[in-house]
């Protein structure tokens, strides 16, 4: 059959069951929305700014199993775009962007809203395709979500000429892909299993430490089951939150700068340590020749090979895909002889029942002021821990992760890597349109929110019941932290002066709006929003606590068990 | 120390670009990168000299194998192997110099290729220590204008690198 281009476009994505585009039409791309308009299977989110679009299509695809997919014109509509591929560049968040480019001909000719897409985005995409024959098209796209979602995932952006939607060719969309430079493991190798079995059988203080990668490979429950067949602890990274229950006995919670003592402790007295689907970075183990100084014992499993033995020495390598490594590390403990030497196991245990006793995520609560910590322990409550969380980057993020009890993977969104503000609503939207029946929160500051508040209008507009925890303690939180602590308390320009009515705002934007002054209000507040306005977006000022402080925090380029905890103060 | 670091990729618009943006990304250094088709059209052999710890070549090595347009990787300083440089070297011939420079070129087993009145054009091939030698031996006063290739290399024998 001949098709135009654009048909083409939207064939493939129907092909690849696409049910949303999150999108921003513009001149290059106005014959692939003329194509979306006549047909109905594929339904386009109309959003306020292209970056919300990127982070929607990421966002969709964190909080399911699908690839998100978002549309943007050329030049400022990629621009606009970068900071959301970047962000789903570094946690590996499977995503195909279309983007909309000059004509054939006009290319290089410094033609209006034209840019060098394919430049501007080869660093922050897993791979990004300029298409200058309409006959490449649908071989292109079926490459492009082939190669988001295998291997470490990431996004895939493809730059499609505007004349190229008019040009026609015959469709057919490729039933296979074979890319002969591009063969990603699947299997782990079985004699490195063997070796990481033997070391924790053997191990006198063991650890999982589980990572981002239990997510996005969909192996929370496996993860689950080898740990609890070794009976040992786990401890997961800011990304791998809910890849391992929060409320499990051998959970020791969040490690890394905002990390519990028990987690950060236990890091650093493992004697065997099983890292899995992570990736040792900075925010994690902090400094480096610290944690390298310590004798241990490495397992890394990780589908990347560049992320093994990248900042620490690794002593038994495992290259694959996580759910055939978990498979044959879970079956390769059951055909073993050994078990973990259960007094060994039994001290360790004690140990860190000690470290919990520190009780290191404890706060102060008065009646006259609102903690922000005491607000996401309220949120847990009266949603069950059954919400959808997406943040922002800062203060609230971190009370987030280590408040809210992530018992279930795909729950809790966050720019974990590239720690992009403006997140969190954009995040929130995507949720809801993947997860229509879950409640959805977006945990922020009045310092992020700000950065994407123009899609409260997308939210109204799509019906979007999202819930904005907005934690406004009327700084940057995380930088005034920092100031607090390295910089002699001089705040530069962390005081956020002339913050608007939030609740006027919220209402202006058609939807409603509170502001709670007093802790006893957060509770009633919170059960107003998520149950007597279930079906409509309520934003949710909370004024906080101004100098409440994150705890514990290891300071940057500082040790593991350097920690500096809210009693020490 | 010193690698040379072999890379077989798809001779597509960007490539290049890909390989060469990822040593700036990451802070690699290039001391000498060559490129060119190979026998298939469709494929580029590019030969890379970078220095760095181990550490460093394994992480570049890995980095290289992940871009999607990169075939196969080799680092060629692991094991046997042989690498060329091409030099073109302009020099002022007039006087006693004019002979002096001839003997110099028959000595390294260099050709002249271009003549003028007052200059030589050299041409000379070897590894990278040969090229300098050649700089080195001649009195600087009389280079006028010098151009390399950069490095490229083959593993000898068996080593192959194919698709």
């Amino acid at each position: 059959m001949v098709l135009t281009g654009a048909e083409i476009v939207i064939r493939c994505l129907q092909e690849e069951k696409v049910e949303f585009i999150f999108g921003y039409p513009g001149g290059s791309v106005l014959h692939l929305y003329d194509e979306l308009f006549k047909q109905d299977k594929i339904k386009h989110i109309l959003v306020r700014h292209e970056q919300a679009a990127v982070h929607a299509a990421d966002a969709y695809s964190r909080s399911s199993q699908k690839i998100g997919v978002c549309m943007v014109t050329s030049g400022p509509g990629v621009t606009n775009a970068v900071t959301g591929i970047a962000t789903a560049y570094t946690d590996s968040i499977p995503m195909v962007v279309l983007s909309g480019q000059v004509p054939t001909s006009y290319i290089g000719q410094d033609a209006f809203q034209e840019c060098d897409t394919v430049g501007i985005t080869r660093p922050c995409v897993k791979h990004n395709f300029l298409v200058k024959d309409v006959r490449d098209l649908a071989p292109t796209i079926k490459k492009a979500f082939y190669l988001a979602k295998t291997g470490r995932p990431g996004p895939v952006l493809v730059d499609i000429p505007k004349d190229l939607g008019v040009d026609k060719c015959e469709f057919e969309y490729p039933k296979t892909v074979s890319i002969r430079s591009y063969n990603p493991v699947t299997k782990g190798h079985s004699g490195q299993i063997k070796k990481a079995v033997q070391l924790l059988l053997e191990a006198k203080r063991p650890l999982i430490y589980a990572g981002g990668g239990i997510i996005l490979s969909d192996t929370a429950e496996k993860l689950t089951k080898l740990a609890h067949l070794l009976e040992v602890p786990v401890t997961n990274t800011l990304m791998g939150l809910g890849g391992f229950p929060a409320t499990d006995k051998q959970s020791v919670g969040m490690l890394g700068m905002h990390g519990t003592y028990e987690a950060n402790m236990s890091m650093q007295h493992a004697d065997v340590l099983l890292a899995i689907g992570a990736r040792f970075d900075d925010r994690v183990i902090g400094n480096p020749e610290n944690f390298g100084s310590i004798p241990r014992k490495i397992i890394h499993v990780d589908i990347d090979p560049s992320s093994i033995a990248k900042r620490v020495k690794v002593d038994v390598p495992i290259v694959g895909n996580l759910n055939d490594v978990l498979d044959e590390l879970i079956a390769q403990v059951h055909a073993s002889e050994g078990k973990i030497d259960p007094k060994a196991l039994a001290a360790w245990w004690k140990d860190i029942d000690v470290w919990r006793e520190k009780k290191s995520l404890k706060y102060k609560m008065g009646s006259e002021i609102i903690m922000p910590q005491y607000v996401v322990e309220k949120l847990y409550e009266v949603t069950g821990g059954e919400a959808i969380v997406t943040s922002d980057v800062g203060q609230h993020q971190m009370w987030a992760a280590q408040y809210y009890k992530f018992d279930k993977p795909r729950r809790w969104l966050n720019s974990g890597g590239l720690g992009t503000m403006g997140f969190g609503l954009p995040a929130a939207m995507g949720a809801c349109f993947a997860n229509p029946n879950t409640p959805v929160a977006c945990v922020t500051g009045e310092g992020s929110i700000q950065m994407n508040i123009q899609e409260l209008s997308t939210c109204k507009q799509f019906r979007l019941p999202v819930k904005i925890v907005n934690l406004n303690n009327r700084y940057l939180g995380m930088v005034r932290q920092w100031q607090e602590m390295f910089y002699g308390n001089r705040y530069a320009e962390s005081y956020v002066d002339a913050l608007p009515d939030f609740v006027k705002l919220a209402e202006a934007y058609g939807h409603v709006g509170i502001q709670i002054t007093s802790p006893s209000d957060v509770e009633p507040a919170l059960r107003e929003a998520f149950v007597k306005h279930k079906n409509e977006l309520v934003f949710l000022d909370f004024l906080t606590d101004p100098t409440a402080n994150v705890f514990p925090m290891v300071a940057a380029g500082k040790g593991l068990s350097e920690m500096i905890l809210a009693e020490d103060l | 120390m010193r690698h040379l670091i072999s890379i077989l990729l798809e001779n597509e618009a960007g490539a290049l670009a890909r390989v060469s943006g990822l040593f700036s990304a990451r802070g690699y250094n290039i001391e000498s990168l060559t490129v060119a088709p190979t026998e298939d059209p469709s494929m580029s052999r590019m030969t890379i000299v970078s220095s760095g710890s181990d550490d460093i070549i394994e992480q570049i090595t890995k980095q290289l194998n992940k871009l999607i347009d990169v075939i196969k990787v080799v680092d060629l300083s692991e094991a046997a192997h042989v690498e060329r440089e091409l030099m073109l070297i302009k020099v002022r011939a007039t006087g006693k110099d004019r002979d002096e420079m001839k003997r110099m070129s028959d000595i390294f087993r260099g050709r002249i290729i271009d003549v003028t009145d007052a200059t030589y054009l050299v041409e000379l091939t070897g590894d990278t220590a040969k090229l300098d030698a050649f700089i080195n031996a001649i009195d600087k006063d009389l280079i006028l204008e010098t151009v390399r290739t950069g490095v490229c290399g083959i593993g000898r024998g068996d080593r192959i690198l194919k698709a």
